[in-house]
Order: C-alpha cells, then structure tokens, then sequence
C-alpha cells in the first residue's frame, strides 16, 4: 500500500482523475522560486527557452537571463566562468546536447575545476516521442554519474522537479537535473519530502518480496503495477531513487536486505544507468538477484510517447513481468 | 606616450630572464612538458604578474583582483614561474611539477593553487569561461578586468569562435584576450595544419577591436593593454607575435620543442646562455 508519511496525492491511482504535466514545468516554477530566493541565480539557454520552461525565469527577470544561441560547448564554458566568479548559473538545452555535445567542457570547466553549475538536460527518455531518436538522451544519466563532484537528480513529476530545482539552487557544487519533455502524473504534493541523496519509499506492502527501484517519468508506472501486484498477493516496496549520486546507499541496502531481491526502472540504457548504479553498490554489500527495466541497447525512434514506452518494454506490464522473474530467481 | 618607463622596462626584462631559467629548471626536473610556450610567453606573463595586474599575492582570493585566464594550460609553467617570483608561493616548491601529489599538476587546477583561476588544458575553452567571469562581474558593477591568454592553435576548436562571437555580442570592454601567436601548434605551422589568417579581420569581423604587438617587447605589451582599457564599446584582442622558444637561440622557431622538456645537459647549456645574457657577461648571475 501507498506509504502515507510520503504524503502523496490521494487519487493516486484514479487514471482519469490524476493530473498530468510534465517534469519541465516543476523546473521552470522552480527556477523562478530559486530566483526570487537568491538574487545569485542566473539562467543560460541555448536557444530552447520555451520548451525548457526557462522562459518563466527570462519573464520574471530579463537582467538575470543570457542567450547563448545553439551553442552548447559555449553554453558549458561560460557558466562556468560566471560560477567561477560567484553566480549560480542554471544552463538548459535538450539532454543529448548538454550533457551531450558538451560533455568535455562540462568535465573540465564544471565537474574538475568544481563550480556549483545547474545543468538542466530535457527531452530525455524515449517518451521525447515524434522527434525520435536524435532528440531522445538515453545516455546522460550514465555521462554525468561518472564524474567526481558531480551531483545527479531525476525527479519523478513536476513537483519533484520543482523542489529539486530549488535544492539545486542551494546545493554547494555541480548538479544534473534530468527532465522529460512529456507529460506524466502528477502524484507527489508540496508535503511530500525531498532531500538530495535520499531516497523515499512509495509504496510498501506487508510481506515485500521484491524492492522495485526507480526513478524519473516511470516512478508512477512502478506504483500502478505494485498496487497490481499486491492485488495479486504479491507484494513490494517501491522505492523513488530520485538521486543517482551520490546515491542513497543505505536505503537501497537496506530494501536488498528485506526483499532479498530487486527491479530497477528507468527511462535510460540498461547499461551506465540508475540500475547499473544500484548493482554496483549491491555487488559490494549484499548481492541479490536483480532484473532491470529499461532501454536495452538501442536507439529510439518516432512514435507516439505511451507507446514507445510500451514498445521499449518499460510499461506497466512490463515491471509487473520483471517482478515475477526475479522473484523466480530467488534461492 | 608610453605607460612605462625605461627602467621599469630593464626591471621587467631581467625578471623575464629569471622567470625563463625557473621554466628550464622546472621542466628538466619534471622530465616532460612543454617548453617552446613557455619560453615564449615568459615576456608577457612577467609584465602581467609585474605591472599590469591589479593583485594581490598576499590575498589570493582579494574579490577586486583582475583575472587571468589560461586557457591553453599546457604552458602552465610559464605561470606557475612568473606567480613564484610574484610570492605567490616558493620558487622551490615549482620543481615539484608533474610529480605524484604536487600542487603542480602537468595541466592547472583551480583547487591546487591560490589565484590560478580556472582549470584548464584542453583547448578551446577558456575564452568563454574568462567571458563569463567578465559579465558575471559587469552584472554587479565590479571595476576588475579580465585577461584570457590563448594560443594560436586552440582557433581551430569551435568553442573558442562561440567564445569570440559571445564576447563580441555581449561588448565585454571589461575583457581583453592575448593570443599567443607563435605559429606552431603539435603537427607542425598553423597555418599547413589549418590556416587561421586573416586572424585580425576575423575578429574585426566579429566586433572585437584589434591590436598586433610584438609579444617580447615590454612596452609595447603595457600599451597594448593600457589602450584596451580606453576602448569602451567593443572586447579587445591582443595578437602577440612571439617567438616559440624565445630566449634560447638554439631552439627559437623549432616546433619539435611544443611538447618536450630539455635534458639535463641540454638545460644546463640553456641555463648558462640566460645567465650570461646570451653571452654578453662573462660571470653567470642568479
């Protein structure tokens, strides 16, 4: 069942009712919160300003706003000088351009020379849809996670995103904050608790016999094929792991510990991804059996964003499947 | 007019000498880097560290201090010899370059010394970071400067063009770049590997103003500088002519020296050629 200290929405599974929006919108709320807070926060685009949602932030405060032009190199570098220098720098493009294209830049000038820029990459996840495969990141969580002093967040829906946003603004050092361009449920409320590097239980039934750990657009698809699965007799936790690194590590040590065996869930490659993360921690700690769910070494294409999810097989069936498997596994 | 005096001028020259025999030393007990740059560049470094810059070594971190930007770092220690013999920290401590725990990596870092700015070494990178740092304080009304040294090789990148065009945009009077214009870069001459002239008329092009000087000439690099300050609308680029080298007539023009350190008999004929002024004073001086 639905763990009521996360204090999420009460028509959670209701999938007429439940509103819907996308990640970007939290980060374009949250960027103009972050703004009025702390007169320090300055926003880059390159040249995505309405589709990133930046576009609240350049409204609400024009001297605050530079244009850098489809420029993502420059996007990376000039940041990082305005961070050298004492602003707190939001830069924003599509995920497969920063931090894609811009990968070296951001390495050197962010993530080594350590200055605190906010990296906002979008339209990640095949769920981009119709643009296909150019436009869908299916490799940034793995780009980002691997760099020292790098900080690496994938919120669940637009509220997430919005508190994550404002976390970013205080959090002292680089930060990944990865969004979907499409529209997904909006499930978690202001009173729902975020904290960078710590994970939350969603869901938990009485005797869970697999943790399904997740993260981004599909941590409402993790809890609708719990809710199945229990109704079933077969019972989870789900646990959001909206921090890649650095990663909760208790948590997920602790969910391997009670369930003896685990699914991860996400809108990337299998392989460099959140999954591979919690693999990595588990095959030091304590090594469970593990199915993952996600993209499996492939590119996407056009189509319509329900229905790529379906087809990469990160549907709700899909979970429901990977559960059943892994529970299979189990000595 | 000149905005220094003669003296000044042959006090400034003969730190240059110092700051070249720190480079030679550095080098050859580091067993690799580059030293064509380096040498190349220790004129410049020297009237900036010297004269030009607005610093402080005792107060690294001073908020009103002009930035200096290194963006081709691999001739770092041309830097780290001219900030020694500023005070920034022991000349000693320089011949530690290279080696395992040293403040002195091969390639800067921001976090391993006082006042080195930026981390840098792959190039194409730092114009638009010492652009950055130079509206980030125009923002605030902040009266520093900011200096991007570059080289001449790293206009082949497309972030250092993204730089030029941002910087000319946003008219940074508050910024001025060097360039290095050495003409060799690791494959050979830059303009056989990819020609980069008409340099002026591309940056004329992209709304900087322009000024060529010869990069060992001391007066000329303050007034250069010095005419920068006074140009209002537009960035200011100052395109060095320099000699790969320089100070070391066997070596002077030799691409081949980019990337390599003398060896230890080498540097001490090198050693003695500075201190002797290239022969024109019999006793060696320090």
């Amino acid at each position: 069942m639905i763990n009521k200290q996360a204090k999420l929405v009460d028509n959670i599974f209701d999938k007429d009712s439940i509103e819907r929006g996308p990640t970007r919108d939290g980060f374009g709320k949250g960027l103009v919160q972050a703004g009025e807070k702390d007169e320090r926060v300055v926003a880059l685009c390159a040249d995505l300003l309405e589709s990133t949602r930046m576009q609240w932030f350049a409204e609400r405060f024009p001297e605050r706003y530079i244009e850098i032009g489809v420029a993502e190199q420059n996007l990376a570098t000039v940041a990082s000088g305005l961070a050298n220098y004492g602003k707190i720098p939001f830069i924003a493009s599509y995920a497969v351009f920063s931090p894609g294209r811009n990968n070296e830049q951001i390495r050197t000038t962010i993530s080594l020379n350590n200055v605190p820029v906010k990296i906002v990459g979008s339209h990640a996840g095949v769920s981009v849809g119709p643009d296909g495969a150019t436009h869908q990141a299916l490799e940034d969580i793995a780009l980002m996670r691997v760099q020292p002093n790098m900080t690496v967040t994938v919120p669940a829906d637009v509220e997430e995103a919005r508190k994550a946003t404002i976390a970013a603004a205080e959090y002292d050092g680089p930060v990944y904050i990865r969004l979907a361009r499409e529209k997904s449920s909006m499930f978690t409320t202001p009173d729902t608790p975020f904290e960078i590097g710590k994970a939350q239980i969603f869901f938990e039934s009485e005797e869970a016999r697999v943790a399904i750990i997740v993260c981004g657009n599909l941590v409402h698809n993790a809890l609708l094929a719990a809710d199945n699965l229990e109704k079933d007799g077969i019972g989870t936790i789900v646990l959001n792991n909206h921090t890649i690194k650095p990663m909760d590590n208790t948590s997920v040590i602790e969910m391997a510990k009670k369930t003896g065996a685990v699914v991860t869930v996400e809108e990337h490659q299998i392989a460099g991804g959140m999954g591979s993360a919690v693999a990595e921690v588990l095959a030091g700690e304590h090594p469970v059996p593990i199915e993952f769910v996600g993209v499996h070494d492939q590119f996407g294409q056009s189509g319509d964003p329900d229905e790529l999810i379906e087809h990469y097989n990160m549907g709700v069936e899909e979970i429901i499947s990977a559960v059943k498997k892994v529970i299979e596994r189990k000595a | 007019m000149s905005d220094i005096h003669d003296e000044k001028i042959k006090e400034l020259e003969i730190k240059a000498n110092g700051v070249r025999q720190t480079v030679i030393e550095m080098l050859t007990e580091a067993g690799s880097g580059h030293t064509a740059g380096s040498l190349g560049m220790a004129d410049i470094f020297t009237a900036f560290y010297f004269h030009i810059l607005n610093h402080d070594p005792k107060n690294p971190d001073w908020e009103e201090r002009d930035r200096l930007i290194l963006s081709n770092g691999h001739i770092t220690p041309v830097r780290y010899a001219a900030m020694a013999h500023a005070g920034y920290f022991p000349i000693k401590e320089t011949l530690t370059l290279r080696r395992l725990g040293s403040r002195f990596q091969g390639h800067p870092e921001r976090e391993k010394l006082p006042a080195i700015e930026t981390t840098s070494g792959p190039l194409g990178s730092g114009l638009s970071q010492a652009a950055g740092i130079a509206l980030g304080g125009r923002m605030d009304r902040k009266k520093f400067r900011t200096y991007c040294f570059l080289s001449d090789g790293e206009h082949d990148a497309g972030n250092t063009w993204e730089g030029v065009m941002f910087a000319g945009k946003n008219k940074l009077s508050n910024l001025t770049a060097i360039i290095d214009r050495n003409n060799i870069q690791i494959n050979g001459m830059t303009e056989d590997v990819m020609p980069l002239e008409p340099l002026r008329e591309k940056y004329e092009a992209f709304n900087w103003h322009v000024i060529d000087i010869d990069g060992h000439n001391i007066e000329e690099i303050v007034n250069a500088t010095e005419q920068a300050k006074a140009i209002y609308e537009k960035p200011t680029v100052i395109i060095a002519h320099t000699i790969p080298g320089k100070g070391i007539k066997g070596i002077e023009f030799d691409y081949l020296w980019h990337g390599k350190p003398p060896k230890p008999e080498e540097a001490k004929k090198f050693l003695t050629e500075l201190r002797t002024l290239g022969g024109k004073i019999k006793s060696e001086h320090q």
